[in-house]
């Protein structure tokens, strides 16, 4: 009970409503008791926190009754910042959307192992010499030439088809690297059909260049070369033309030169090639591309199959400098080049027919 | 009704208790921190939960007479909103490591601080009042909240006379404070 009336009496000097006689006693019982300001004290924070909590509950109320009159709604919706439509379908939708695709990757990996795909190692960039499906048909058609017959009877492995022309009257052709590759035999073939045996004189892996001369008695000369290499460079947008054999038959196709540089694999420059747009086939690598008045600017080598219509043909310049470095002891007979152009002012068509019996197709053999 | 008040009007309206101006201002800034949490992974309870302690830190700092405006309102709001909100976002594991902002702001850590120590305090005596039951709790809040006096708490619960209310009232503040401190 003394508890009781101290906590009254110090309740009432806080709220100062003890009288003058009172607050002498309380005064004078301050300073006797030194706990008792302590006591004042926590019970003055105490109330005052029961005071002020009770303040806080009140604004709180107040405040809340503030909120009331906003539509939070609308606030809410206009104040979002909204993540494009395709953010809110993967965030809403990311696990479905990862099966799906995962499938996807899947079934295009599946596909492409299966179709053999990955065999061929230079993706985008195809080499343009033709395989022959039917070995025994091209076999066949050989066999009925007489002068190779003997030679070609227990041929039964896989046949390659390009294009190779010739730089001198007494046979000496050109072609790509890539089409005499591993080759055990090569031969040309000319418009009329007569097949000619070669011998390989000359390679440069690097340009993609070789060099074949005619070994064979029936070959007569040729005549004088029509053309006349380009020493040299080629500018863009050069009308520009090429004969080959695609398929059996020879075949012309014209276009213009693209780019003065081509690129590889990896995407590098390369400053060896033209970049040509004109349409060729698998069988027109080795081919000659000729510029509008006659001179032999490049060689027919790639196409890309990461850019439409994007080919490639290797630099007249390279191909001039691949000639003088023939070692002399390679060359079983004069290698003499033609440097009268005599087809310079001919339409097109004339310039055809007088190119065409300098055009081959190269066919080779491999075990 | 909608307008802005002004810093100044804020401060003054605060002093003198002015309801409309608190609307005034409580009305202006609410869009500004809804837009701040609802883009930080809150929602918009969120946003009134952290505004409010905001308004509330900034009328208690106004009434208590040492609101020094070193910036515009505008700013110092967003900044204890954002300040509580980081805050917040960190205790719930739900704080990605950075925050989309909307606004300026200024370093309010002392401020934000200082208010959530007395919000726990007003956690504990809430709760304890809670705890208390009735009718200690009415007693408790009709005398140290509502300034009755012990004579019309005397009537309104029927004691017969003062002294035992007062008695009532003693056992309860005793145990309210036991609650309190238990905590």
């Amino acid at each position: 009970m003394v508890e009781h009336k101290l906590l009254e009496l110090i309740e009432r000097y806080l709220n100062g409503e003890l009288n003058s006689e009172e607050l002498a006693r309380f005064e004078l019982l301050r300073q006797e008791n030194t706990d008792l300001n302590e006591r004042i004290q926590a019970h003055k924070q105490f109330t005052d926190t029961i005071k002020q909590y009770g303040e806080r509950i009140e604004l709180e109320k107040r405040l809340n009754a503030f909120h009331q009159e906003i539509d939070v709604h609308a606030l809410k919706e206009e104040l979002t910042v909204h993540p494009m439509w395709f953010v809110k379908l993967w965030r809403n939708h990311h696990s479905k959307i990862s099966v799906a695709a995962s499938i996807a990757i899947f079934a295009v990996l599946m596909t492409l192992i299966v179709s053999g795909y990955f065999n061929n190692r230079e993706t985008n960039y195809v080499q343009l010499k033709g395989q022959v499906a039917q070995i025994q048909k091209t076999v066949n058609g050989l066999k009925t030439h007489n002068s190779i017959s003997h030679t070609n009877n227990n041929l039964k492995t896989s046949n390659f088809r390009g294009t190779g022309f010739a730089i001198s009257s007494n046979g000496y052709i050109v072609t790509n690297y890539h089409v005499i590759n591993n080759a055990d035999s090569v031969y040309i073939e000319n418009a009329n059909g007569k097949s000619y045996r070669t011998k390989v004189v000359y390679t440069e892996p690097e340009t993609d260049i070789a060099i074949l001369a005619v070994d064979d008695t029936a070959f007569k000369s040729l005549g004088n070369v029509p053309f006349n290499i380009k020493k040299g460079e080629s500018e863009i947008a050069e009308n520009v033309y090429t004969i080959g054999y695609p398929r059996e038959a020879i075949v012309f196709n014209t276009g213009y030169l693209s780019a003065t540089t081509g690129f590889t694999n990896d995407n590098a420059l390369d400053s060896t090639s033209y970049q040509v747009s004109l349409q060729v086939n698998p069988g027109n690598s080795g081919g000659p591309l000729i510029d509008s008045r006659g001179n032999l600017i490049g060689v027919i080598s790639a196409k890309s199959t990461r850019m439409e219509g994007a080919h490639f043909a290797i630099k007249s310049s390279y191909l001039l400098k691949a000639i003088q470095d023939i070692p002399s002891d390679s060359l079983s007979k004069p290698l003499n080049l033609n440097s009268r152009n005599t087809l310079a002012g001919l339409s097109q068509k004339q310039q055809f027919k007088k190119l065409k019996d300098f055009v081959f197709m190269v066919k080779v053999f491999k075990q | 009704m909608n307008n802005i008040p002004t810093d100044n009007e804020v401060i003054l309206g605060i002093l003198n208790n002015s309801e409309s101006v608190l609307k005034r201002l409580y009305l202006a800034y609410f869009p500004m921190v809804m837009q701040l949490i609802i883009n930080n992974n809150g929602d918009e309870d969120d946003a009134k939960d952290i505004y409010q302690e905001a308004i509330i830190i900034v009328y208690n700092k106004i009434k208590a007479g040492d609101f020094e405006l070193s910036s515009k309102l505008k700013t110092y709001i967003y900044s204890i909103c954002r300040r509580l909100w980081l805050k917040r976002l960190s205790q719930i594991n739900r704080y990605g490591g950075d925050i989309k902002d909307f606004q300026e702001y200024l370093v309010v850590e002392d401020d934000a601080e200082n208010h959530s120590e007395r919000d726990l305090q007003f956690t504990k005596m809430g709760s304890a009042l809670l705890l208390l039951g009735e009718p200690c709790k009415t007693i408790i809040e009709e005398f140290y909240i509502n300034n009755k006096s012990m004579q019309d708490i005397c009537e309104a619960f029927g004691y017969t006379n003062a002294d035992n209310a007062k008695t009532q009232k003693y056992k309860c503040l005793q145990r309210l404070k036991k609650l309190f401190f238990q905590q």
